[in-house]
């Protein structure tokens, strides 16, 4: 018990801020008689966002927790950092589509969940890191959604991880809350340097944050488009609407254009109506 | 003006019964109303201050507190740890529930003649009855506060790494804690109930014994100021059990409004 907790501590120091190589092989996945992934083979480089989009019921959330370990793959592997096997690697933390905070504790001791006694004081910073240093004292029932969610990923990053999987955390948030959220979640990555994956189904938002668009039908890896937009990224720009219609239009199946070249002049402000929901 | 209102409306629930009080006193003292049958208000308050002050009442209280008390922690501590047990282990789950399930519908009170031959008329059979009729409420309420916590939340702890203690500590406990402290209401008002029989059937002492005592020599108004004592210590139970409630639940949204 104390040896893995120990050994948990060495890997998850060993892993900071490289982030960890994600290498899906031949994985299956059947509920009953219905499979929800066959065969697929994804290979993710350390460091790297990946977005993964797909309608609902394609399977891109049973991807996600297949990686974290909360489902257990029916045939396959999933190595995490060259590690596999039963269980979560202790370098990767899992923000859920709800926030998941404990209704019973105050929003910091939510953040410090499952720290040591002396890494209690690192929940106060990565709390600031969020923007919420100054509701650390209060129930989460006073808070927003969008304060919420940010909340749970103040407790997601809080462990330092070295990969941070997203399932759809900005689904239920309002279109501005969920701007925000974004430019969030792209700065600390970018700080940290953990490997991301984000399942979303606004390819909008797939298009603004990740390294690579994958999309995932009836199970299969369809589309595996990398974005080559400077960062940051600006959502009004000619290639970004391009690239996002292009996937779009896969998405939903209907003949569309190529992406174009990238636009050397990306447009500076933040153009809302350019925005789009897929599905 | 609004202060004026204000106590008005405070007042107001009260009016009723010192009307009713004041009719009875009056019933009484005009010769309406035996005190064979029932003696004046100022009768009981003579009778609490005339046993208050040779210190016999208070005997009686305390000996009756106690009771309820022991039997309260043997019957409710039992209650919670198997309702702990079955609720988070699937085994023991099989192994007893559905045997407690079948107990439970025996009321307590049907035991009585089969507590007698066991136990006698002793410490014993009251602290036996008591515990019985406080367990189950108990042991129910934490068994489904357990089960009725948010599985995504047990999820989330795990995968943030907690071990079982942990979980137990972060999650689980102060997940079921509504519903254990609504079965701890429950089996108060219970504990009362059935103190009061095992009391008034057999007891040397106790608030129970006084007033079967005071039947014998027709004084019925220690009858009446031991009924009224029971009452009292009834409420008593259920505000410590609501301050219990407004204490550890101030992070439910239904409570913080009130703090």
């Amino acid at each position: 018990m104390n040896n893995d907790a120990l050994e948990q501590q060495a890997l998850r120091q060993a892993s900071a801020g490289q982030g960890l190589a994600l290498h899906l092989e031949a994985l299956h996945k059947a509920y009953g008689s219905r499979p929800v992934l066959e065969r697929l083979d994804l290979q993710i480089e350390p460091g790297e966002f990946v977005a993964i989009v797909g309608r609902s019921g394609c399977g891109k959330s049973t991807l996600l927790r297949l990686i974290a370990g909360l489902e257990i793959p029916s045939a396959g592997s999933v190595r995490v950092g060259g590690r596999s096997g039963p269980g979560a690697h202790p370098g990767l933390r899992f923000m859920f589509q709800d926030p998941r905070l404990l209704p019973w504790r105050r929003v910091l001791a939510n953040v410090a969940l499952g720290l040591s006694p002396a890494e209690r004081p690192r929940a106060q910073e990565v709390l600031a890191q969020v923007g919420l240093a100054e509701r650390a004292g209060e129930w989460p029932a006073a808070l927003s959604g969008g304060q919420r969610q940010r909340v749970a990923l103040a407790r997601a990053l809080v462990h330092e991880p070295a990969a941070l999987l997203l399932d759809e955390p900005l689904g239920a948030l309002d279109a501005l809350t969920r701007i925000e959220m974004q430019q969030l979640i792209e700065d600390l990555w970018r700080r940290r340097g953990f490997t991301a994956v984000l399942v979303t189904h606004d390819v909008a938002e797939a298009v603004a944050l990740a390294d690579r668009v994958i999309l995932i039908e009836a199970g299969r890896i369809t589309l595996d488009e990398r974005v080559n937009l400077p960062r940051p990224r600006h959502r009004g720009s000619p290639a970004f609407a391009a690239l996002e219609e292009h996937i779009l239009n896969r998405v939903l199946q209907r003949p569309g254009s190529a992406p174009q070249e990238e636009d050397p002049h990306p447009a500076a402000a933040l153009d809302l109506d350019a925005l789009r929901w897929a599905v | 003006m609004t202060l004026k209102t204000s106590l008005l409306r405070q007042l107001a629930p009260w009016s009723l019964p010192i009307l009713l009080l004041a009719f009875w006193q009056a019933a009484s003292s005009f010769g309406w109303l035996s005190t064979r049958i029932l003696p004046s208000p100022w009768a009981v308050v003579a009778a609490f201050i005339a046993l208050s002050a040779s210190g016999e009442l208070w005997q009686h209280v305390q000996v009756s507190t106690l009771r309820a008390l022991s039997g309260f922690v043997i019957g409710g501590g039992l209650g919670l740890l198997l309702g702990l047990l079955t609720g988070a282990l699937k085994t023991a789950e099989t192994l007893l529930d559905s045997t407690l399930q079948m107990i439970r519908n025996i009321p307590p009170l049907a035991l009585i003649p089969l507590v007698i031959l066991w136990f006698g008329i002793d410490e014993e059979a009251k602290l036996f009855l008591v515990s019985l009729g406080v367990f189950f409420p108990i042991y129910i309420n934490t068994f489904h506060g357990i089960r009725a916590i948010d599985k995504g939340l047990i999820e989330m702890g795990k995968s943030y790494g907690l071990s079982a203690g942990g979980l137990y500590r972060e999650i689980i406990l102060p997940g079921a804690l509504p519903s254990i402290l609504v079965g701890v209401r429950f089996s108060l008002g219970f504990m009362w109930v059935i103190l009061i029989v095992a009391e008034t059937i057999s007891a040397q002492s106790g608030i129970g014994y006084m007033t079967m005592n005071a039947r014998e020599f027709l004084q019925t108004d220690v009858v009446l100021l031991g009924i009224l004592l029971y009452a009292l210590l009834g409420k008593l139970a259920d505000v410590l059990a609501k301050g219990l409630e407004r204490v550890s639940l101030r992070w439910h949204p239904s409570y913080q409004n009130s703090h």
